[in-house]
C-alpha cells in the first residue's frame, strides 16, 4: 500500500540549489535571485529556509530554494536532514523540486563529483553548476566542461558566483530548459488552481535515499562513487592534487601553536572594541529620536494614562527593540566576514580543546560569541550544533555571556560606586571592574558546562568533530550585506512582538491602580510596587531594598528598562534616559550601601532574566523544559553569589 | 597497522582501510561519515598540523579537502606510506 502526502503550496516550478557546504552555493543563490529572498523556517524544525525568485528571459518567475549544504544524502545534522527530506519529497509542506542545480567547487572536484553522483541517483533533473572556475583557472586547473558533461551524463555549466555576470551561462541554460519544459506535459501530476499536488511517496526514487540501506551497502556505494570519480578525473587529466598554497601559508600563522591562539585573541578583542565603539553613534541617534518623539507626544496630548501608555508603553517598547540593533549588527558583520573568509572553522578548531574540557565542542563558540551582543541571535545560531546535548548545554549557558543590554545597569552602578582610580600604574579601576564582570560571566558559564559534563554520562563521551577547513577567500561585500539584512529582519521579527507586549504589560503593572485625581503617581501603590514589596521580603537578605525589587520586574523585559523604573521609583521620570542615569548616580551612592551595589551587580551577571530570551529558548529547544531549567538555575546561582558578595562586602566594609 | 593519529606531519600517506568498531569503539555511523568526507581506501592523506598539545584535534588533508579531526577519529584510519 502506498502512502500519499498532500502538499499545499504555490503552483509553478520549483528549483532547488544543492551542494556541499563552502562551495559558494549561497553566493550563487544571491546572484540568481538578485537578493530578492525570503527567509523563514521549515515546518516543524528550526532550520532556516531561504526562498527567492528567479526571473527568466520570458518574464516568467521561478521559485528557487537554497537548501542547506550537506556532505551526503545520509543526513548528519538537522540541516542536512531537511535537505534530504526535501529531495525525497517528504518534507512537511514542501514540494519536491522540479529541477536541481547542484553546485560544486571547481577546485575540489573530488568531493563535488561524488556528491553529484549521489544527487544523480535521486532522479530529479539536475544541472551541475561548476562554481569558482576563476579560482581553479588561476591555479592551473583547466576543466574541459564539455568532456565533464559527457562523462557525467549531465549538463555542466561554469559559474563565478562572486562576479556580476558570473551566472550568465547558468541563466541562459535555465531559460532554454524551461522554454522546452513549457511545451512538455507535466508527468503524473494533477494540479488544480490552488496548487495542490497529490504525490505518491513510494517509488524507486526513494530507494536511492533509503535510510534502511545496510551500512555495508552504503559504504560500498560510496566506494563505487569514489572509483567512478577517480576514473573521470583521470580521463580529464585532473587527478593530481593541487592545493591552494596561499591558504596553507596563511594557516601556518593562523594555526600555529603559539601565534594561532594569540591572533585569535587579538581578533576577538578587536571585534568587541568595534562592537562597542562603532555602535555608540547609531545608538545615540536612536536615543535622541526616542526623546524627540516622547516630547512631541507629551506636548501634543494631555497627560493621563493614555498618553502614558503610548509614551512609556508602546514607544519605549518599540525603541527597546531596536536600541541594541546597532551592536548586534556590528557583531554580526564581523561574524559574517570571518565566516565568508573561512576563518571561523579555524577559530572553532583552536578553541576545541578549551570547549572540550567543559564538555562542549568548538562549534559552540560562535553562538556563545554572538550572545555577547544579545543572547537571542546567539541561541538561534545554535542550530549549527549537531549534537543535541551540546546544543542544550550551550543554550543553558548562553545567558551568562554578558549581553550588551546589561551595560547600562553595569555603567550606572560602577559609575556610582567604584571610584575613578588607577590601579598598578595605568589600569582604570572602573574598566577593570567591568572586565571582571564579563570574566565572571564567562567563568560561570564554563563552570556550569563542566558540572553538566561531570554529572551526565553523555557529557563525558567524545563528540565527533570532522569539521572542514575550507580554503581562505576574500569576503564578498554583497553577500555580507544580504546576510546582515536577513539577520536584522529575523531578529526584529523574533523580538518586536514579545518586547512590545511585555513592555505594555509592565507599564500596566507600574501604572495601575491609578492614583486619586490630583495626586501624582506613587509607584509603591501600584501592582508593581506591591509585587516589589513582597520580593523585598525575600531579597533583603541579599541587600535589595524595595526600590530595587520593583525595578527588577520591568528589568525582565529589557535590562535598560530597569533603569527607567529606578528613575520612576526615585521620582525622576520626567528626565530623559541619560538624565535619569546621571541623576540616579548620586542618589543611589548615598542611599545604597556598597554591599548592596555589588550584590546587585552580581545578580545581574547571572539573572537579569530577559523574557524575550526565554521565548526564543522555548522556540529553539522545542519546549518549556529548557527555559524553565534556565530560569531556575540562574535564579539559584544569582541568589547564592549575591548572598556571598553582599555579606562578604558588608563584613569587610564595617 | 599504522593509523593516522601516529602519522608524521607533512608526509604523504595513502589510506589503507578504516578500522572497525571493535578495535576503536567508533560506531558504524561515524565510519560512514568519514567515508563520505573522502577518507576512502586509496585516497592520499597528509597530516598538516598538530597545533594542539596531544594533537587533538589535528588538521588533515584528504584528497583536496582539509578537515579537523579528533585523535579518536584519526585512530580509525589505517594508512600506509607512499613509495615516492
Amino acid at each position: 500500500m502506498t502512502e500519499s502526502i498532500i502538499h499545499f503550496h504555490s503552483p509553478g516550478k520549483l528549483i532547488a540549489l544543492v551542494g556541499n557546504p563552502n562551495c559558494g552555493k549561497t553566493a550563487l543563490f544571491n546572484r540568481l535571485t538578485g537578493g530578492k529572498q525570503h527567509v523563514a523556517n521549515y515546518a516543524g524544525v528550526t532550520v532556516e529556509r531561504k526562498e527567492g525568485k528567479l526571473t527568466l528571459e520570458d518574464q516568467s518567475v521561478l521559485r528557487i530554494l537554497d537548501l542547506p549544504g550537506t556532505y551526503s544524502l545520509y543526513p548528519r545534522t538537522p540541516d542536512e536532514r531537511v535537505t534530504c527530506d526535501v529531495l525525497r519529497g517528504v518534507a512537511k509542506g514542501e514540494k519536491k523540486p522540479d529541477q536541481l542545480i547542484c553546485v560544486i567547487d571547481a577546485t575540489n572536484l573530488r568531493m563535488g563529483l561524488r556528491f553529484v553522483l549521489a544527487i544523480k541517483r535521486t532522479g530529479i533533473p539536475t544541472l551541475v553548476a561548476l562554481n569558482m572556475v576563476d579560482e581553479a583557472k588561476s591555479r592551473g586547473i583547466n576543466i574541459d566542461v564539455a568532456a565533464l558533461s559527457k562523462e557525467l551524463g549531465m549538463q555542466v555549466i561554469p559559474t563565478v558566483a562572486i562576479e556580476r555576470d558570473g551566472d550568465k551561462l547558468l541563466k541562459e541554460s535555465l531559460n532554454q530548459l524551461f522554454a522546452k519544459l513549457k511545451s512538455a506535459p507535466l508527468q503524473d501530476k494533477a494540479i488544480n488552481t490552488l496548487g495542490v499536488v497529490n504525490e505518491t511517496v513510494a517509488g524507486n526514487l526513494d530507494d536511492a535515499l533509503a535510510r534502511t540501506d545496510l551500512p555495508e551497502q552504503q559504504l560500498q556505494q560510496i566506494e563505487a562513487d569514489h572509483e567512478r570519480v577517480q576514473t573521470i578525473l583521470q580521463k580529464l587529466g585532473l587527478d593530481q592534487i593541487i592545493y591552494h598554497t596561499g591558504s596553507d601559508r596563511l594557516d601556518s600563522f593562523l594555526l600555529h601553536p603559539v601565534l594561532g591562539p594569540v591572533i585569535l585573541v587579538i581578533i576577538l578583542f578587536a571585534v568587541f572594541q568595534a562592537m562597542f565603539s562603532w555602535s555608540t553613534y547609531p545608538m545615540d541617534l536612536i536615543k535622541d529620536l526616542n526623546e524627540y518623539l516622547k516630547n512631541e507626544i507629551i506636548n501634543s496630548f494631555s497627560p493621563g494614562w493614555m498618553t502614558s501608555l503610548v509614551v512609556d508603553g508602546v514607544l519605549s517598547g518599540a525603541v527597546g527593540v531596536i536600541t541594541f540593533l546597532p551592536q548586534i549588527l556590528v557583531l554580526f558583520l564581523f561574524i559574517l566576514i570571518l565566516e565568508e573568509s573561512g576563518y571561523l572553522p579555524r577559530a572553532a578548531y583552536l578553541l576545541d580543546r578549551l570547549m572540550g574540557s567543559v564538555g562542549l565542542s568548538g562549534r559552540s563558540f560562535i553562538p556563545l560569541l554572538s550572545s555577547f551582543a544579545c543572547a537571542i541571535p546567539g541561541i538561534m545560531a545554535m542550530r549549527t550544533i549537531p549534537n543535541m546535548r551540546d546544543r542544550y548545554v550551550t543554550m543553558l549557558i548562553a545567558p551568562l555571556m554578558t549581553c550588551s543590554a546589561r551595560l547600562p545597569v553595569y555603567s550606572l552602578l560602577i559609575g556610582a560606586f567604584i571610584p575613578q582610580r588607577t590601579v598598578w600604574g595605568y589600569l582604570e579601576l572602573q574598566g577593570l571592574v567591568m572586565f571582571a564582570l564579563y570574566l565572571a560571566g564567562i567563568l560561570a558559564a564554563l563552570m556550569v558546562a563542566w558540572m553538566l559534563k561531570l554529572l551526565t554520562r553523555a557529557g563525558r563521551q567524545a563528540r565527533p568533530l570532522m569539521m572542514e577547513l575550507p580554503r581562505y577567500r576574500w569576503p564578498n561585500p554583497w553577500n555580507i550585506f544580504i546576510g546582515l539584512v536577513q539577520r536584522a529582519v529575523i531578529f526584529i521579527k523574533r523580538v518586536w512582538g514579545n518586547i512590545l507586549l511585555l513592555t505594555i504589560l509592565i507599564w500596566f503593572l507600574a501604572s495601575f491602580p491609578l492614583p486619586t485625581p490630583g495626586q501624582s503617581l506613587q509607584i509603591e501603590n501600584t501592582f508593581a510596587g506591591i509585587l516589589g514589596g513582597y520580593l523585598s521580603m525575600i531579597l533583603s537578605s541579599i541587600g535589595f531594598n524595595w526600590q530595587i525589587c520593583i525595578s527588577l520586574i520591568p528589568g525582565m523585559v529589557a535590562r535598560e528598562v530597569a533603569i527607567s523604573a529606578l528613575g520612576t521609583v526615585y521620582s525622576l521620570s520626567s528626565l530623559g534616559e541619560d538624565g535619569i542615569s546621571t541623576a540616579l548616580a548620586p542618589i543611589i551612592s548615598q542611599q545604597w550601601s556598597l554591599a548592596t551595589a555589588l550584590s546587585l551587580l552580581t545578580w545581574f551577571v547571572f539573572a537579569p532574566q530577559c523574557l524575550s530570551t526565554l521565548a526564543v529558548l522555548k522556540r529553539e529547544s522545542g519546549g518549556w523544559r529548557i527555559p524553565l531549567i534556565s530560569v531556575s538555575y540562574l535564579f539559584g546561582l544569582a541568589y547564592i553569589f549575591s548572598y556571598i558578595v553582599y555579606h562578604l562586602t558588608s563584613y569587610y566594609v564595617s | 597497522m599504522l593509523t593516522l593519529d601516529l602519522a608524521i606531519a607533512n608526509q604523504k600517506y595513502r589510506i589503507a582501510q578504516l578500522k572497525s568498531e571493535q578495535d576503536t569503539g567508533i560506531d558504524q555511523e561515524r565510519m560512514r561519515q568519514l567515508f563520505e568526507l573522502g577518507f576512502i581506501k586509496g585516497e592520499s592523506v597528509i597530516v598538516l598540523r598538530r597545533t594542539m598539545p596531544g594533537s587533538d584535534p589535528m588538521v588533515v588533508r584528504v584528497g583536496t579537502s582539509t578537515f579537523a579531526l579528533r585523535k579518536a577519529e584519526a585512530r580509525t584510519i589505517g594508512i600506509e606510506m607512499v613509495q615516492s
